[in-house]
């Protein structure tokens, strides 16, 4: 077998547990062209300056590769040669299933995605419903816990299964309106479609196609369960965010029926795989780090300040995959090519040293954090502010409850994914629950 | 303070007199004490109020939303420093390094800091100006005042000037739909900032919300009743309007007077330093001790030809005073050299306005992202073939990638390709008016080569140039 | 007291403070950031998500009740 690049390297599941070092050799080079022809930028500041750069586009549709010159051949600083600009254009082919899918707003560039994002807030946030997340304050509280509870009489509990997932689970089902005795089913598909958008550089390619296009499948069946759904819920709107999309609507006019199904898809799967990690890996540090979980318990409100620092330190979403360079951008000495596909390391410009001092301690007192667990620029995470509120809650109310936990599996299995990176189980011995 | 701090300071500095206590004025102190400075700190402001915010005053304050004393602004350090307020300073010492205040008192410092800014340019009739009615718009007391008028729903609101003062205080009138006219003397509002490209933009805007806006036109006088109440205003094209409230937004007017003999070189335009903020003597000599900040400031910027410039923003007034804060307490070889690109912001008629750069250098200007019938855009400025400013219009996200290019000089037109952007870049002439013609806004605007030590001579004609009543197209003889 | 200021050149407009502390900070037409200097001291906790939630880090917040109490007892020496 050939050796794997560092990249490859990152995505191999034996170095699920520990990615940082890995990262760490990255960044002697801002960005990597991987044989695959794709850009791999591991820097803070270049991938912050590509999170904003006009010429980058997350529309997968608008990928294409030239034919790669050889191995080894530094095309990067090479003048287009007449044979280049010959070059076919060959389209990536649809990385999901071959069924058409329309990409919801994380997968369009503007103008779509902008209207397609202002009318997808207009029922959640400001200008129209700026309370709308604070006003599940005390939701959150009463639903971390019940979860709490459920731990009392037992020595050891799953911080994921117990805990760090049926928590966003449950806010993003209520905030969608999905009724209770759908929520086991929608859970299978949600944790289905990630399987398949993770790409694992050992799979055969046949392998990698079929797992694509089974999530492609499993997709299908979520639009199909939304759609229905929001028939539902057209005919009896309530309060909820999704009757919102369907009757509510801000300046720029009703959200078409096919983008509601897409829009409503895309934040069921983002309320199910993202916070559950931000919580476990929130548990995980602290019990790592002994010190800041006693200080928590005196201090609640250091949580502000840690859940910024845990998003820095350990994020949920390690790695954007999926954009693309709209036309050649010269950055960091490198031309990276029209269509190429670009990889930002998200996680490894939060643990830069030129841009963070002392950037693999857990600091939760740091005072200069402008970290990208949420990404930056257009696509900024839409559910941000219902994530960090959650992650402030539940870490909160465990942390103050939870009488002498101590981390059984160091480190704890982990999920497949490391893109939405995140342990698989958190067992933790207790010693009883506080009131 | 550890040692290593006090090695960093010049160790003379003890005494540190900051005039001028607003924006500057607090930022300089704040960054005096983050730095580790622990000397003495004495700020002295006219003003009654610890330092507030200005930008409110034109938007939040005036629809109501805000009270005005709810913008005081925080003082993020401690700053231990002795605030004398209410009094101003009518006099410096170079000698002796004294300032003198109005009521006879005198401080000696070691260093001392010019951030006195500016103030709203007058009506130039003093009878028609003293009119109840007549308003400025420049502290908090004006904003409360004429607040109050606003409030008390006039039946025409008379707005002289379209610069963003002017035009942000229109906008507020249409909020609280009120009936608001606004008189430009050039071809469109915002010229002098943005020119007459973007500038037919903001005037499309006005009118889209139902302002009455003249450009082109002057006032060329206003008339009370019996009472001294407002009552009419005449404009150059022959019309006459039935007002009860004028706001004078005719631009600024530097606050340089109380340095008459000090042996600065100042002139109208404001105090010239070099890039350390080092003020400059009359024999074109920096002084080390006296340095300058803020809207009263004039100096010399790296990026644009080393002309001397003058900018009335917000966030400059924050950067250069934290400049010349590290800068007086520096021995000479730590000082650093103010380069931070200009950026500004205002939001009237639905739109959120941001700009970086210099678009008053500009020759040129093309619609990058975006489009005009959206009111959503990205614009950039050129200047002999590279990119030296851009505009975003509530599109704000995209500014940081603006910013890069201009400060790597990048080409101009940029191609971006952006999937947001047109067909083909279009660029078009900016639109700036002359050189030395008076506008209306808190803007930048380079001021020619320095330093220049002579104030300009001011001839009669340029003071009729200067004058605001005086319409569009007059020649002098 | 609670004082605020945010760097509205910073800004870019992310909503991310109106959503911790709604009575504190709104979004005008879309998006202009707009906002009370001195929030009431019960919203502390409100503001200081706020703060802490911005992407671009552009608000600053203070709260040195002594140091105003100081500076108030200026005002009357003069
Ligand atoms: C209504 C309004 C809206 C604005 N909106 C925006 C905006 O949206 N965006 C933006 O970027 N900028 C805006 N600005 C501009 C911004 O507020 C100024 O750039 C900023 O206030 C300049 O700060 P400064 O400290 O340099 O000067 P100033 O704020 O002018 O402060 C100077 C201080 O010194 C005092 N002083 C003067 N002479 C003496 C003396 N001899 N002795 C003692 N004290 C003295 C003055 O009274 C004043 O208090 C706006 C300004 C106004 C008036
Ligand atoms: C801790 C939890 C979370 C993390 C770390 C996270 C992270 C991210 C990141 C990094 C992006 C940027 C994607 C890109 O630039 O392509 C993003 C986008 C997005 N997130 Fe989240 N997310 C979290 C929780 C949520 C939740 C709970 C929701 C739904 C309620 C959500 C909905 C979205 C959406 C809709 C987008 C696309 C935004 C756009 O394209 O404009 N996220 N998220
Ligand atoms: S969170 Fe920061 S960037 Fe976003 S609106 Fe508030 S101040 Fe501006």
């Amino acid at each position: 077998m050939t050796q794997q690049s560092l990249y490859e390297q990152v995505l191999d599941y034996a170095n699920r547990a520990n990615p940082y070092p890995l990262y760490a050799q990255l960044r002697r080079k801002p960005i990597t062209r991987q044989t695959d022809g794709s850009y791999v930028v591991s820097t803070y500041r270049e991938i912050v300056s590509l999170l904003h750069d006009p010429r980058i586009g997350s529309d997968f549709r608008k990928r294409f590769v030239r034919e790669l010159a050889p191995a080894g051949f530094p095309t990067n600083q090479e003048p287009a040669s007449e044979n280049q600009a010959q070059e076919a254009e060959v389209p990536v082919p649809n990385q999901g299933s071959e069924t058409e899918v329309i990409p919801s707003f994380i997968g369009l560039d503007p103008p779509e995605h902008d209207r397609l994002r202002r009318q997808a807030t207009w029922p959640f946030g400001p200008p129209h419903k700026p309370g709308r997340v604070t006003d599940m304050e005390p939701q959150l509280i009463r639903l971390a816990n019940r979860q709490i509870d459920t731990m009392k009489g037992k020595a050891s509990i799953d911080i994921v299964e117990d805990f760090a997932y049926p928590i966003p689970v449950k806010m993003i089902s209520e905030l969608l309106g999905i009724p209770s005795e759908d929520q086991p089913h929608l859970h299978s598909l949600s944790e289905a479609i990630i399987e398949g958008i993770d790409l694992d550089p050992q799979e055969s390619q046949e392998e990698r196609k079929r797992r694509q296009e089974q999530s492609g499948q499993t997709f299908k069946k979520l639009e199909q369960y939304m759609e229905a759904l929001i028939e539902r819920h057209r005919k009896q709107p309530g309060s909820d965010l999704l009757s919102g999309l369907i009757i509510d609507h801000g300046p720029d006019g009703a959200m078409a029926p096919a983008d509601i199904v897409s829009t409503a898809s895309l934040l069921l799967i983002a309320g199910h795989e993202t916070t559950v990690n931000l919580i476990t890996n929130g548990m995980l540090t602290l019990l790592r780090h002994p010190e800041v979980l006693e200080r928590l318990r005196r201090e609640p409100n250091l949580v502000i300040r840690l859940v910024e620092e845990l998003l820095r330190y350990e994020p949920p979403v390690q790695i954007l995959p999926n954009r693309v360079a709209l036309t050649d951008i010269n950055i960091a000495g490198t031309t990276i090519q029209k269509g190429s596909p670009v990889i930002l390391l998200l996680a490894s410009g939060s643990r830069d040293p030129t841009r963070f001092h002392d950037p693999d301690k857990f600091d939760p007192d740091r005072r200069d954090n402008m970290h990208l667990g949420f990404g930056s620029g257009i696509h900024y995470c839409y559910g941000a502010p219902l994530a960090r509120l959650e992650t402030q809650i539940a870490l909160t109310e465990i942390i103050r409850r939870l009488e002498n936990p101590r981390l059984v599996h160091d480190p704890p299995p982990y999920r497949q994914s490391s893109t939405l990176r995140g342990p698989r189980h958190l067992i933790v011995e207790i010693d009883g629950v506080r009131d | 303070m550890s040692s290593s701090d006090t090695e960093k300071t010049a160790s003379s500095v003890q005494r540190i007199i900051i005039v001028g206590a607003s924006l500057a004025g607090l930022s300089a102190a704040e960054a005096l004490r983050s730095e580790g400075f622990t000397g003495t700190i004495t700020v002295i402001g006219d003003e009654p109020y610890a330092p507030y915010d200005r930008p409110p005053l034109s938007k939040t304050v005036l629809t109501g939303l805000l009270p005005a004393e709810h913008t005081t602004l925080p003082q993020r350090v401690d700053l231990h420093a002795e605030w004398l307020l209410g009094v101003p300073a009518i006099g410096l010492a170079l000698e002796n390094r004294e300032v003198e205040l109005a009521d006879g008192r005198r401080f000696g410092f070691d260093r001392l800091l010019i951030a006195t800014g500016t103030r709203a340019r007058p009506w130039p009739d003093s009878a028609q100006a003293a009119l109840d009615g007549v308003c400025l718009l420049r502290t908090r007391d004006d904003a409360a005042k004429l607040r109050a008028r606003l409030a008390a729903g006039p039946k025409r609101v008379l707005v002289i000037g379209g610069g963003f003062i002017g035009s942000e205080v229109a906008s507020v009138c249409r909020e609280l739909d009120l009936t608001v006219t606004v008189t430009e003397r050039s071809s469109t509002p915002l010229i002098g900032a943005l020119g007459s490209a973007a500038g037919m933009f903001a005037g499309q805007l006005q009118c889209a919300h139902g302002v009455d806006l003249r450009c082109n036109v002057t006032i060329t006088a206003l008339e009370g009743d019996e009472n001294g109440r407002l009552r009419h205003a005449y404009l150059s094209d022959g019309d006459t309007l039935d007002i009860d409230v004028a706001v004078v937004a005719l631009g600024a007017v530097r606050n340089v007077e109380w340095l008459h003999d000090s042996g600065l070189a100042f002139d109208s335009r404001g105090i010239i330093c070099d890039s350390t903020c080092r003020a400059f003597n009359t024999n074109g000599m920096a002084t080390d001790n006296i340095f300058v900040a803020g809207d009263v400031a004039r100096w010399p910027h790296p990026l644009y030809e080393g002309e001397l410039l003058t900018v009335e923003h917000w966030g400059n007034s924050v950067e250069q005073a934290r400049t010349a804060a590290h800068n007086m307490m520096s021995a000479p070889a730590d000082r650093r050299a103010y380069e931070t690109l200009p950026a500004f912001w205002s939001r009237q008629f639905g739109v959120n306005l941001k700009t970086v750069g210099l678009p008053t250098f500009a020759d040129e200007v093309v619609l990058t992202q975006g489009s005009i019938a959206e009111r959503r855009l990205v614009a950039a400025y050129g200047h002999k073939g590279r990119i030296v400013a851009a505009l975003t219009v509530n599109m704000a996200r995209w500014l940081p990638a603006y910013k890069a290019m201009i400060e790597a000089r990048a080409p101009f037109p940029p191609v971006l390709h952006a999937p947001d952007g047109p067909a083909e870049l279009r660029p078009v002439p900016a639109g700036f008016p002359p050189r030395g013609q008076s506008t209306h806004s808190p803007i930048a605007t380079p001021t020619g080569p320095g330093p220049s030590i002579s104030p300009p001579e001011e001839s009669s004609t340029s003071a009729k140039v200067q004058d605001p009543r005086v319409p569009p197209g007059f020649q002098p003889k | 007291m609670l004082r605020i200021v945010v760097d509205l050149n910073r800004c870019e407009s992310y909503a991310q403070c109106v959503f911790a502390a709604p009575s504190v900070f709104w979004i005008k037409d879309g998006e202009s950031l707009e906002y009370d200097y001195v929030p009431d001291d019960s919203l502390r906790v409100q503001v200081e998500r706020a703060a802490a939630a911005c992407p671009v880090q552009a608000i600053s917040i203070c709260w040195l009740d002594e140091q105003l109490g100081q500076q108030r007892g200026n005002h009357n020496e003069q």
